[in-house]
């Protein structure tokens, strides 16, 4: 398998994101989903891809991501080289894998490395939806497991924006398992007093959403996202009872207890900021010490 | 009487050709017991041949078999003092999930499970064993209460999956399921699961995250029901055989693949045919696994689980020449 997927690499080497951004300019115009206006998409990225007119908040490239929350030159990239294979043997996974490596300047659907964030030093884990829909397999499974390793071994805050359709089909039952590799790899990590921060982006579902993206210290939300266990379809077509509009979306879990806020991405690097400076290891100097 | 499945059909054929002429003879004048016997020794060559060259497809029907042994079955069969707890003490009570406490040869055990109905009406009760965010709380409650008491969690997984439905959603069914995950695997004591039927999604791992992992031969564990499957890969429902075959979900795929530890092997021709013997095959896996698990300590434990979920899945690495950066 491994002989494989070497031959046929030659010919698309996956590139660094930065070059591949380069050689496919983004379309120079994009059109809102939500309000439907057409605006550059050079104003669009500068307003962090949130809609000028209407706020609708676009996926986020991981890297961009990054960039928009860490401090210049911070950020220090995990497993970069961490690859998928074919355990299943699934025909046409491989093929699908190198074609979104070129597509998406990525190696998989999750970014993951340490940084500083306002002078705060934490492990980060950005998925990003243009890879596989940001569906966990092995690989994603695992950057995550060994950044919260990182985490706890540094003492560090974990932090984790999550972008996903759920669990990868094509590795069957071993994709399941990634569910509880992250989880276990969290609990060891709030067992010795870490914290953990869960921002929930659009979408952030099935088993993704069953795992990790729950488990934070404080779950927040990018307005509007989408986030839920089973899809809006299948359980029209399970209960065949009316959905109310807002149902799955960010505001609807806020609603029903099962977030903490929901952020405006405007907003996001000072509330985190906020969060971890409160939970600075040994906290300041005060009236409060004897 | 035991319904048949598609593949069993030869041999329901064959066995009324039998009868039929067994019936004959008694009525009739005439000898054909030669005959008989030759169909009989047919019957048991074809049965050996069936059983033995099992599709997963074939698996999956028996998997789903209406008859077959239930999570209650097993547990009034393996288990003494069997004392069911309800509820999550928070919202309600989830039928699709049983559990409580009760003594496994004399040790003090607690048993959770999924429990799929046996009929219409239990079934509606039981929602086909498929649990909604209050039963994997319940289960949860009642593992933290194992673990106080320094009791082994035994735990069977039968579901085709958590419930598509609004009233889950709202009352959280993804954080129910992440959290079941998390804690699990922070347990200082034993945790051993068996799949006995159906292992569905993330509505079988809240149970599943165990020390030891078994399943029944016939039963199946996956990421997605084999129609679910078919319908995202394919945009196709009726293709589920395919998907079944595609996606690796029986207990020999699993063992295969890293993910579990013993297949236990089932009765000739599925559980649902003798559940006293399964009970004691299971009982004999069981046993084995309980004795190892017990001569670890808390922290042992902890990390004997850790490892092993660590290590599923499959990764690679770009050479050096490729990265090209
Ligand atoms: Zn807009």
């Amino acid at each position: 398998m491994w002989k494989d997927l070497f031959a046929k690499k030659k010919k698309y080497a996956p590139l660094p994101s930065e070059q591949a951004r380069h050689e496919v300019p983004e379309g120079v115009m994009t059109k809102c989903p939500q309000c439907k206006k057409i605006m550059y998409t050079k104003e669009l990225i500068k307003n962090l891809r949130v809609c000028l007119s209407c706020g609708y908040h676009h996926p986020m490239p991981a890297r961009e991501r990054i960039a928009s929350l860490l401090d210049d030159g911070s950020f220090c990239e995990y497993d970069a080289d961490m690859i998928s294979v074919n355990p299943l043997g699934f025909p046409g996974y491989i093929e699908k894998l190198e074609e979104d490596r070129r597509k998406s300047g990525l190696n998989e659907a999750v970014v993951t490395g340490e940084g500083a964030l306002d002078g705060h030093p934490l492990v980060i884990a950005v998925m990003d939806s243009s890879f596989r829909m940001g569906s966990m397999g092995s690989v994603v499974g695992e950057k995550i497991a060994r950044a919260v390793e990182r985490a706890r071994e540094q003492q560090r805050p974990f932090l984790i924006f999550t972008a996903s359709g759920g669990a990868r089909m094509q590795e069957g039952v071993l994709s399941l398992m990634q569910m509880a590799k992250t989880s276990a790899a969290l609990k060891r990590f709030s067992n010795d007093g870490g914290l953990f921060i869960s921002v929930m982006t659009h979408p952030t579902t099935g088993g993704v959403s069953a795992s990790f993206a729950s488990l934070g210290d404080y779950n927040f939300a990018e307005p509007g996202a989408l986030i839920g266990f089973a899809g809006r379809r299948v359980i029209e077509q399970t209960v065949r009872e009316e959905l109310p509009d807002d149902f799955q979306t960010a505001e609807f879990l806020l609603k029903h207890g099962q977030l903490d806020a929901v952020i405006h991405r405007h907003e996001l690097k000072e509330t985190l900021a906020v969060v971890l400076d409160i939970h600075q290891k040994g906290g300041e100097e005060g009236w409060w010490r004897n | 009487m035991v319904a048949e499945l598609e593949f069993e059909k030869p041999l329901v054929e064959l066995r009324r050709k039998i009868q039929e002429l067994k019936e004959f003879m008694k009525t009739a004048d005439v000898d054909l017991s030669a005959e008989i016997e030759k169909l009989e020794a047919r019957l048991a060559k074809l049965e050996n041949e069936i059983y033995a060259n099992l599709t997963p497809w074939d698996r999956v029907q028996i998997a789903r078999h209406p008859q077959r042994p239930t999570t209650l079955d097993y547990i009034e069969r393996l288990f003494t003092n069997f004392l069911e707890c309800h509820g999550d003490r928070c919202f309600g009570d989830d039928e699709a999930i049983v559990g409580g406490i009760a003594k496994y040869d004399g040790l003090p055990v607690t048993v959770i499970g999924h429990q799929r109905g046996k009929d219409t009406k239990e079934n509606l009760r039981r929602n086909f064993g498929m649990p909604h965010p209050e039963g994997y709380r319940k289960a949860l409650r009642l593992m933290k209460q194992a673990e106080k008491f320094s009791r082994p969690i035994i735990c069977f997984i039968d579901t085709k999956g958590a419930y598509p439905g609004k009233a889950a959603e709202e009352r959280g069914q993804s954080e129910a399921i992440a959290r079941n995950l998390f804690e699990m695997a922070g347990l200082t004591v034993p945790v051993v699961c068996i799949v006995i039927g159906e292992g569905g999604s993330g509505g079988a791992l809240a149970l599943g995250v165990g020390n030891h992992i078994h399943m029944l031969e016939n039963s199946t564990y996956s990421v997605i029901s084999p129609e679910g499957a078919a319908a995202i890969l394919w945009k196709d429902a009726s293709l589920a055989q395919r998907a079944a075959e595609t996606m690796k979900i029986t207990a020999h795929d699993l063992k295969a693949l890293g993910v579990i530890d013993e297949i236990i092997p089932e009765v000739k021709g599925g559980a649902h045919r003798d559940v006293d013997e399964q009970a004691k095959r299971i009982d004999c896996v069981l046993r084995r696994s309980l004795k190892q698990l017990l001569a670890l300590d808390g922290e042992e434990l902890v990390r004997q689980r850790y490892e092993k979920f660590k290590q599923m899945g499959q990764v690679s690495f770009l050479p050096e020449t490729i990265r090209a950066r």
